[in-house]
């Protein structure tokens, strides 16, 4: 039973799951989608109260939140959709053009 | 126990004894009957199967594949246009390595509209990664339903399995059929034990993951080698069901071919109306014989080309066109399979049957007679053409 962390571009056919089974959860945290994120979100902390609404809107579960403070975004896996700039009631979050982190 | 049932009768008692986890059912004529016979052994309380009535026969096949990749033993029936709209999910369930058994009823695909018996359904599937089973008659429709499960389930093959017989002629004639006890045939397909399954609480599994250029290749090596792989597993489960049964089935079934100058290749009910012709014929002293090919996927190319090497004139008859322009699907790969030899019988393709086109012990002989000519002459005329058809200035 082959783990997902060995599964490689160089794997084998032989050493590989039927019908490209994953024998574990979780595994699409390790894969870098943040790549083809098109707009990228900027947090104001200043502005920010933790409300919380942003990270359940988030398709991609890119907003992290530890002690009950919500942290900066996941851009490993954020797309940039935007949808957290609506939904926030507080104005904390503006949407920079391009994917790249500044 | 024996006793006279239809093909989709004995299908649905055969599921009955079986009692699957899961059925996706949706009808469609020829094969509206099982799950119509199997809601009612629901119903009656005889079975403890989930019987999912869905919307159509997509989501008859997803019911399946979602079922199957829970962990539970899943069946479906269908024919025809159903069998077309399930064809995107039929690739979806062979590629997840899902062994789900399907009752194929064949019947000749739209269009024009008909509902009567050829091979076009299935055959349109040939390539989705299934394994598929004909059966000639009810006895074998019930057999090979039966092993379907043991050769799906088997972990080194783990594909799905449509267990085909012809519409109307064997799914709705009644016939004299042989059933096993409801012990045996239980003890026989056992439980279905998956390793991984997605309600393995301590095993948490994706199913059906996206798969780039990087994996698609070789996913689809080990799809290939596991419907060669399948090859070996039939004939030991049909072994295995000869130890309870007495009945014997192989790949193909060779009839009157030990010293056959002349034979047919052929799928289906039409193989018993033309063993009435070559025993027939074999008594007015003509080498004639037949082989009928059961199992079509995986192909039985090394079967057919070691059944036909000695003979002089075969004929490849098909119950399905793929307008190709120059044959049949089976005619297209008996011939490839006798490419090999060192030396090969004439072959001719006839396409015949199709939408319920009647096939008779007549049909046969006058294609006999034709390889009669071929063999003689060594002229083998057009290598493609239909039979049965009504044609302008000739007798029908």
């Amino acid at each position: 039973m082959i783990r997902a962390q060995d599964i490689h571009e160089n794997t084998p056919w032989e050493d590989l799951s039927p019908g490209g089974e994953i024998y574990e959860p979780g595994t699409a945290l390790a894969f870098d989608t943040g790549t083809w994120r098109t707009n990228t979100p900027v947090l104001y902390r200043e502005l920010c109260k933790h409300c919380m609404l942003c990270v359940p809107f988030c398709p991609d579960s890119a907003i992290p939140v530890k002690d009950g403070k919500r942290l900066d975004f996941d851009f490993m896996h954020c797309k940039g959709c935007g949808i957290c700039k609506t939904v926030c009631p507080f104005q904390a979050i503006e949407m920079n053009l391009g994917g790249e982190v500044k | 126990m024996k006793t006279a049932l239809s093909g989709n009768e004995a299908v649905a008692y055969a599921m009955k004894q079986i009692n699957p986890d899961v059925m996706g059912a949706f009808p469609i004529t020829p094969s509206t009957e099982i799950p119509e016979y199997f809601a009612q052994y629901v119903a009656d309380g005889v079975v403890t199967t989930e019987f999912v009535t869905t919307e159509s026969e997509h989501s008859s096949m997803s019911v399946c594949i979602a079922a199957s990749a829970a962990g539970a033993r899943s069946v479906c029936a269908t024919s025809s246009c159903g069998l077309a709209l399930m064809h995107e999910m039929l690739y979806v369930a062979a590629s997840s390595r899902l062994p789900i058994v399907l009752a194929c009823v064949n019947r000749a695909l739209s269009g024009p509209i008909n509902i009567n018996n050829d091979h076009s359904d299935s055959m349109g599937s040939r390539d989705a990664g299934w394994i598929q089973i004909y059966a000639e008659n009810n006895q074998e429709a019930y057999d090979n339903f039966i092993m379907s499960f043991l050769i799906g389930e088997t972990p080194q093959v783990r594909l799905p399995v449509m267990a085909c017989m012809d519409g109307f002629i064997t799914s709705h004639a009644v016939e004299n059929i042989e059933l096993l006890d409801t012990e045996v045939v239980q003890g026989f397909v056992g439980t279905y034990e998956p390793e991984h399954y997605l309600l393995k609480k301590e095993n948490p599994l994706a199913v059906g993951p996206y798969d780039l250029s990087a994996f698609y290749m070789e996913h689809k090596v080990m799809q290939a080698e596991a419907i060669r792989a399948s090859k070996a597993r039939i004939l030991q489960v049909a072994e295995n069901l000869a130890a309870i049964s007495g009945r014997h089935y192989g790949l193909i079934e060779c009839h009157q071919m030990e010293d056959a100058e002349l034979a047919l290749v052929l799928i289906g009910s039409s193989a018993g109306t033309a063993k009435a012709s070559v025993d027939e014929l074999r008594q007015m002293g003509q080498k004639v014989g037949l082989v009928k090919v059961r199992v079509f996927r995986p192909f039985p190319a090394e079967e057919l080309a070691e059944a036909l090497y000695h003979t002089k004139a075969v004929a490849v008859l098909d119950k399905a066109e793929s307008f190709s322009g120059c044959g049949g699907p089976l005619f297209a790969e008996t011939r490839s399979a006798l490419y090999d030899l060192p030396q090969r019988p004439q072959l001719i393709n006839l396409v015949y049957g199709l939408g319920g086109r009647d096939f008779t012990t007549e049909s046969a002989r006058s294609v006999f007679e034709r390889l009669a000519q071929i063999a003689e002459t060594g002229e083998t005329g057009p290598r493609y053409a239909h039979m049965g058809q009504r044609t302008r200035g000739s007798a029908t």
